[in-house]
């Protein structure tokens, strides 16, 4: 993210191949995707045994584990609420997580994105069943190569339905953006950093309610629509997965 | 006309359609009506009853914390004492308070007398709801039959949504336990379970199912298979 803004725009590598298949040009990625491809997605729920929900989910290279506490007993008393659940969300990147060592300490961006992912929680949460508890949703990003905020929301909706906490929809989110022109879906880091522009988005698919919209960038009133439509896409397609994530849990056994 | 997309006893999860049409009718707190379909809030079996024409769809839940039902036994931990009420722990987001009247039969002079003495921090009670509205904390009881300290066995923990497993339909499958190792069980609704055996074997054998039950508890056909469990195990360390 930093050394894209070292970079001037003659050191600005291509990163979309135009190739013909069957008669028609189509734009290939630099990593062998086409513009409407998401990357290899992987979920598990689960994975941890003190928690009372979580999950793993992995967007190509990127790697977030979710951990849901609760609803429990608030502590400090004075957070809870008299007549619903407080959620409390903490996005994290592990010092590890990216190619040079992150300070461990919460930046101003990762407060940022705690916030947007907690109100898009909020918004599918019955948090009107549970008052005067909270409900921690942890998310930890242990390797980071673009979409992370997306896939930490993907996950923790995971450990929220896990924890047996409920829920109006399950939340799938994905980032689409604009690279060389192109509006791609599922942005890694390299196009991210050279992108025209970035746009997560995180959807309840089946109440068909977009829960989170971040634009970074410019994009014509036509390439929103575009990448709406190519986001909308993404996100159902994960949100299979999720169910298939959730329900494997329970057929093993019998 | 109603149309049900799972069938009764089936896994569903948050968000997923249940039924749709106008004679279906939500149960419980776990499903929604959305114009006209109903909603699945939570992880967990779907329950599809008929009442006269009406179909009624409910969730048994697969996982959750215990919230507390006035009339329910639960097994408490008292955690600390104030000056005319312990504060329990029932293994739920709300602490149990359990006031001196529901203790002892006559006054309690707070001046002279220590609540110390009836019942100590680290003790575990049979309790029960007496009133619980959310707005404030559960009360509880140990006035009443088979309620009161515990002085002997053992205490199992479990995952208070599996409750109804170990339990079973009319209680077939705790009643199976008892007879099959000879442990006298007591389940609490909020996932404790106090047993007390007539040995350290059975007891292991008592808590190794109760762990099978909690891990298996949503297939189908268990009872017989923690009865063989039970069987297999007793032959195999000859008690």
């Amino acid at each position: 993210m930093y050394k894209a803004m070292a970079h001037t725009s003659e050191s600005k590598p291509s990163l979309i191949r135009w190739e013909e298949r069957d008669g028609v040009k189509v734009a290939i990625r630099h990593d062998g995707r086409t513009p409407d491809q998401l990357r290899p997605i992987r979920m598990e729920v689960g994975v941890l045994s003190n928690a009372d929900g979580s999950a793993l989910v992995e967007y190509g290279g990127t790697r977030v584990i979710a951990a849901v506490y609760g609803p429990r007993e608030a502590v400090p008393r004075h957070v809870a609420l008299p007549d619903r659940a407080v959620i409390r969300c903490r996005y994290h990147m592990a010092p590890f997580s990216t190619e040079e060592r992150k300070t461990p300490a919460p930046t101003r961006r990762e407060i940022e994105l705690s916030k947007v992912i907690r109100e898009a929680l909020e918004a599918v949460v019955l948090t009107e069943l549970f008052p005067r508890t909270t409900i921690d949703v942890y998310m930890e990003v242990l390797q980071s190569d673009g979409g992370t905020r997306t896939a930490a929301l993907t996950a923790a909706s995971l450990a929220l339905a896990d924890a047996g906490i409920a829920m109006r929809d399950l939340v799938a989110a994905v980032a689409v953006g604009k690279v060389d022109g192109v509006i791609v879906l599922d942005i890694d880091e390299i196009e991210d950093n050279y992108a025209e522009a970035d746009m997560p988005v995180a959807m309840a698919p089946n109440l068909n309610r977009v829960l989170l919209l971040q634009l970074n960038g410019v994009m014509t009133h036509e390439e929103f629509t575009k990448a709406m439509e190519l986001a909308v896409k993404g996100i159902n397609t994960i949100y299979k997965l999720q169910k298939e994530a959730l329900r494997k849990k329970y057929v093993s056994v019998g | 006309m109603a149309r049900l997309f799972f069938e009764a006893r089936s896994i569903v999860l948050p968000g997923d359609i249940i039924a749709e049409g106008d004679d279906v009718e939500p149960g419980g707190i776990f499903v929604e009506r959305h114009g006209k379909r109903i909603i699945a809030l939570i992880t967990g079996l779907v329950d599809i009853e008929e009442q006269d024409g009406k179909y009624i769809v409910s969730i048994i839940p697969l996982e959750g914390a215990y919230i507390p039902r006035p009339g329910d036994i639960v097994i408490g931990l008292v955690k600390d004492i104030g000056i005319t009420h312990w504060e329990v722990d029932i293994a739920s987001p709300y602490k149990g308070i359990l006031t001196v009247q529901e203790v002892l039969d006559k006054p309690f002079n707070p001046a002279t007398d220590s609540l110390k003495r009836y019942l100590d921090v680290g003790d575990y009670i049979v309790a029960k709801v007496l009133a619980f509205d959310r707005a404030r904390d559960p009360l509880l009881t140990i006035k009443g039959e088979g309620l009161g300290r515990i002085s002997e066995g053992s205490i199992v923990e479990i995952k208070p949504s599996r409750v109804p497993r170990v339990i079973g339909k009319k209680g077939s499958m705790v009643n199976m336990l008892m007879e099959e190792t000879g442990c006298s069980i007591l389940v609490g609704q909020n996932g404790r379970i106090w047993i007390r055996c007539p040995s350290r074997d059975l007891e292991e054998i008592l808590v190794l199912s109760l762990r099978k039950i909690e891990a298996e508890a949503h297939t189908t056909g268990l009872t017989e298979r923690v009865r063989s469990f039970i069987r297999e195990e007793r032959s195999r360390r000859g008690v």
